[in-house]
């Protein structure tokens, strides 16, 4: 890659906060550095991975809706997290956590539980209850 | 308590974590440099292996790896450490930085605030530098960014003891001895011969050069096997290994061109100067490879076929197997 070829696809992925550094070439073959504020092929698939996460995000809202799951399976996909992954943060048994996400399972959790819950996503009590 | 420390952005975090711990303890040692001295280049397709549903693609060795083979090439003595709580592992920061020493530690970027937004997965293998400590606010040195940050107690806390693949366990790492006579070009003959070893002579499928035929094979029949839709983010997860932030853009293969242009220099071998520019065209066909998956990915692709992107990955794999053999060949 020579140096005027890299890439400045900006799509404010970067926030505008800063460029990413990458090697490229001068006209004599020479390596250094050149900022870059994105890449084409690379929005692509950081796009498509958030798409696919906030396309999971909205299924499970619609399946708490319908009384399938408990608001607990939203705050974990917006998290981007799974069962095992949520079961090691709560320092519990995957089959208690696959409990908590139905919504009986999840009315009847004491208020420690749903602490530490709200704990792990860094929201309130309150808010673990809800789907915003 | 604030140390002076100079921070330099770098393409990667741990290479570029590398780069300025040594440098703060004056060992010049460039981002390349520390990518080839710790053999940072790799390559292997594990379809049994998973994250978050895809099968594990990967540029590098394991992370963690670099800054150990760039030790012991080059006699530099690391203390590393784990901790069962988070008030141990800050009371350990704290008492380094009442030392002096600014301290690498491993965190998650999904925990890192000053982070943007689209960057924060769960990837608990990213390495920053902590320099020193105003209050209840870390100073931070985080490679990949231009500027120096700031992180809260709290949200340094959170990102020390992510969860996850794998769980970070507050970890983290400071030289506690730095040769001042370090023979750098036989640190640099040891890391590039280590790479090309593995990457042009491993004789199993999922590992070093072979294994890009391999995902060749196995790119070829994605949407057969797993339907359109499928197949794409399978395809997606290939790229987002090669390029996302981290891992320094076409897969290291620039970095390391860099790298054998400054061996070339420092042994006085014009031979490996050829190389750096043998490397910087695969690089390119990476870059082409990636830039044609985008496409297939938003349905650009104009008659584009999933062979016809296992035929650019068989060609990048063959030629990458005899680039690397010709340099296991190389007299240095």
């Amino acid at each position: 890659m020579k140096k005027d070829e890299v890439p400045q696809d900006d799509e404010n992925l970067f926030e505008g906060k800063f460029k990413v550094v990458k090697y490229a070439v001068d006209e004599d073959g020479k390596y250094g550095t050149v900022g870059s504020s994105g890449w084409e092929p690379e929005n692509v698939v950081l796009n498509q991975a958030w798409d696919e996460i906030n396309k999971k995000v909205e299924e499970t809202k619609m399946k708490i809706e319908a009384g399938e799951l408990s608001p607990l399976a939203y705050h974990m996909e917006k998290n981007i997290m799974d069962v095992g992954m949520l079961s090691q943060y709560m320092d519990i048994s995957k089959r208690n956590v696959s409990k908590h996400l139905e919504p009986s399972g999840f009315k009847s959790l004491d208020e420690k539980t749903l602490k530490q819950y709200a704990e792990v996503f860094d929201i309130t009590v309150q808010e673990l209850k809800k789907t915003e | 308590m604030i140390i002076d420390f100079e921070h330099r952005q770098s393409a990667h975090c741990e290479t570029g974590v590398i780069s300025n711990l040594m440098r703060h303890h004056g060992l010049d040692i460039s981002e390349p440099l520390a990518l080839g001295i710790g053999s940072g280049l790799f390559f292997a397709h594990m379809p049994f292996i998973k994250v978050n549903g895809l099968p594990v693609t990967t540029y590098r060795i394991m992370p963690g790896d670099i800054f150990k083979k760039f030790s012991k090439r080059t006699g530099v003595e690391m203390k590393r450490e784990k901790f069962s709580s988070p008030e141990k592992a800050m009371n350990a920061l704290d008492a380094c930085l009442e030392q002096g020493l600014p301290v690498g530690m491993l965190t998650s970027v999904f925990y890192l605030p000053y982070l943007p937004r689209a960057f924060r997965f769960h990837f608990n293998a990213h390495n920053i530098v902590v320099y020193g400590k105003e209050g209840d606010d870390y100073l931070v040195s985080d490679p990949i960014l231009e500027k120096t940050e700031v992180i809260d107690r709290r949200m340094l806390i959170r990102a020390r003891f992510a969860k996850g693949m794998p769980n970070t366990n507050g970890r983290m790492y400071y030289p506690t001895h730095v040769p001042q006579d370090v023979d750098i070009n036989a640190a640099i003959i040891k890391g590039l011969k280590y790479t090309a070893k593995d990457m042009g002579t491993i004789p199993l499928p999922i590992f070093g050069g072979r294994a890009i035929g391999f995902l060749a094979s196995r790119v070829a029949n994605y949407d057969k096997k797993y339907g359109r839709e499928e197949a794409k983010k399978y395809l997606g997860n290939i790229v987002r290994m090669q390029e996302e932030i981290g891992t320094g853009g076409a897969g290291f293969r620039f970095m390391f061109g860099a790298f054998l242009q400054e061996a070339s220099t420092r042994l006085g071998n014009p031979i490996l100067y050829k190389k750096s520019l043998e490397i910087t065209k695969i690089g390119d066909l990476w870059r082409n490879f990636a830039y044609d998956c985008g496409r297939m990915v938003k349905d650009r692709a104009d008659g584009m076929t999933y062979q016809d992107l296992a035929d650019q990955l068989n060609d990048i794999g063959k030629k990458e197997i005899l680039f690397f053999q010709s340099i296991h060949k190389m007299k240095l």
